[in-house]
């Protein structure tokens, strides 16, 4: 007989004893500070500590943008039919299955027309949660539907880019639609309508060396990545790691290829009052 | 026939039967059609093969080393060629030629991307990698072509737009886009083709045109294989795979409504004889032009619009 006896064979695990504390902390990578969630998403998922911006998906950023946090869809039902049938380690079809899955959309962007103080805007914005943001055929046509809305309705047009690049799984037929949008900006632009561009982080690849660049201004959020070639290319290039701050908002300001450095905060104010100049 | 054996393996036996009939149908009119059928199929089984040639075999065709540059085009296609340096606002850049030219005694622009050939001059060139001031002389050229009225030809063969710190300081991304749109809506008539490397961005920045045309052993790709191969198989070995599965050659771009046509190549590749290859592209670019000249100004931009604006439409509305 032992001295100590279980009385019951089975632990209880019927009640609540935990307290989950996972999910409402977040480590700012800028500070490396502990942050309340809450605190974060109340300040627009910006740090309030170091102001860093944390990328946000494409529904929480128009909701930042349009007045009442309210707009309309549009052309949201376009999917890709995996033109070249592509396939890799995954197949294309199933990375695009997963990322609907994921992201509840069709593709990685969003046409929306709304309310930025009172006026009536357009914005294509890309959801770089879809595939890292990249473009194919899908968001070609959708961007440019979007333009040529701008010119038939003549609104003011912004674009907000977040994104990788072209698509490779789509091969040259992603390349093309560069041309494709860069062209249609041409008419807008011929018409004399306004087209603010706006790029978050990441914006790299085809899709700066085409839209993006395109804009009466083009603007940044604080500390976004921009280029054309990535920084691991680069190194790889130029076989020397790169600068601190290379690439990013304020070293493009510097080098002369953006009109500004914008935070979140003040971004709605800045594309009403913006627009408000230009027409 | 069996629909299922290989074009290859297909070609042999019709190529067999056609032997035993050449004998026996000397005097037999049916015998004869019979013929005339076997001999269509045997053309477009050869057609066929052709267009299977393996990806990365054409990759690396179109890499030849002595495949035909720019320059030697000039030197072939055209005459009274004299070069146009600098983008007036940064220098020179050797990865891009810009040249006022005649072509059939007519006056016209050339662009192109230029590779070198023995070490020094592919330094020189930056193995055909231009960088923004190149896409900026470019364009500078074009819009002059165009106050002058005078039809522009491109050569595209590039690895890409040079992936270098200079490069993304003086705005690549910018110099690459401005091309595009600026392109779009010039007022005179453009023809690009595609001599060897279609690489991506840095190749489309001088490709809008109304009229684009590849080599056939020539590729066009939004990324290199070897680039695609280390990013989508975390293995750069892996580029043959890749090739095939980007879709990059002629026959591929042109069911996809990418490119307008194939310009063949002398037997063997456009490097064994560059006089040749320049004559056989020289023949499609006059065709094309004298039919592009017929429109005016406005039924030109409008078809360039349509072309680009309609180009990629792989979507379905679900």
């Amino acid at each position: 007989m032992s001295w100590f006896k279980r009385e019951s064979q089975e632990l209880d695990t019927s009640g609540e004893k935990t307290v989950r504390s996972e999910g409402l902390w977040v480590k700012c990578d800028g500070c490396r500070q502990i942050i309340w969630k809450k605190d974060l998403e109340d300040n627009l998922n910006v740090c309030p500590k170091c102001q860093r911006h944390f990328r946000i998906d494409v529904k929480t950023r128009l909701s930042y943008l349009f007045d009442g946090g309210e707009w309309t869809e549009q052309d949201g039902h376009l999917e890709t039919t995996d033109p070249l049938g592509f396939s890799d380690l995954k197949s294309y079809k199933g990375r695009v299955k997963i990322a609907q899955k994921n992201t509840g959309r069709k593709d990685a962007i969003v046409n929306a027309r709304g309310k930025v103080n009172g006026r009536e805007i357009l914005v294509s914005a890309m959801e770089y949660g879809f595939i890292g943001g990249s473009m194919g055929a899908v968001v070609g046509e959708t961007i440019t539907r979007q333009v040529e809305r701008a010119l038939h309705k003549k609104l003011p047009l912004v674009i907000i880019s977040a994104t990788g690049g072209a698509r490779m799984m789509e091969g040259t037929i992603s390349l093309m639609t560069m041309a494709k949008i860069s062209s249609a900006l041409g008419r807008l632009d011929d018409a004399k309508l306004p087209y603010i561009s706006l790029l978050t982080d990441p914006t790299t690849g085809g899709v700066t060396a085409s839209f993006a660049m395109l804009g009466d201004l083009n603007i940044a959020e604080p500390g976004a990545l921009i280029g054309f070639a990535g920084p691991r290319v680069i190194e790889q290039t130029i076989r020397q790691k790169l600068p601190e701050g290379f690439q990013r908002s304020e070293f493009l300001v510097e080098k002369g290829f953006l009109d500004a450095v914008v935070p979140r905060r003040e971004m709605k104010n800045y594309i009403a009052q913006a627009f408000g100049w230009m027409a | 026939m069996e629909a299922a054996s290989k074009p290859d393996q297909e070609l042999e036996i019709v190529e067999r039967q056609i032997a035993q009939l050449e004998t026996a149908a000397a005097a037999n009119p049916e015998a004869q059609e019979q013929l005339k059928v076997l001999q269509d199929r045997v053309a477009g089984l050869r057609r066929q093969l052709n267009a299977n040639v393996d990806a990365w075999k054409r990759t690396e065709l179109a890499r030849h080393s002595q495949r035909p540059y720019t320059l030697d085009y000039v030197q072939h296609m055209f005459t009274d060629f004299s070069e146009i340096h600098g983008d007036r606002a940064f220098g020179d850049d050797p990865a891009m030629v810009c040249g006022m030219a005649r072509f059939r005694g007519e006056a016209v622009l050339v662009v192109g991307t230029q590779k070198g050939r023995d070490t020094k001059q592919k330094i020189y060139r930056n193995f055909g990698m231009p960088n923004p001031e190149g896409y900026r002389k470019a364009i500078r050229a074009m819009q002059m072509a165009e106050k002058f009225g005078r039809p522009i030809f491109t050569l595209v063969d590039t690895p890409g737009a040079y992936p270098g710190l200079g490069a993304e300081e003086r705005g690549q991304g910018e110099a690459i886009a401005y091309n595009l749109r600026e392109m779009s809506r010039l007022k005179v008539p453009i023809l690009t083709t595609v001599t060897g490397e279609g690489g991506s961005g840095g190749a489309l920045a001088i490709a809008v045109a109304d009229r684009v045309f590849m080599l056939e052993n020539s590729v066009y790709s939004v990324i290199s294989p070897e680039g695609c191969a280390s990013i989508m198989w975390r293995d750069a070995a892996k580029r043959d795979a890749a090739a095939r599965a980007m879709r990059i050659t002629a026959p591929d771009l042109l069911g996809f409504g990418i490119i307008d046509g194939i310009v063949q190549e002398p037997e063997g590749g456009a490097h064994t004889d560059h006089a040749k290859a320049a004559e056989l592209l020289g023949e499609t670019l006059a065709e094309q032009l004298s039919e592009l000249k017929k429109l005016t100004v406005a039924e030109l931009l409008d078809a360039r619009y349509k072309k680009f604006r309609n180009i990629s439409q792989f979507y379905q509305e679900s």
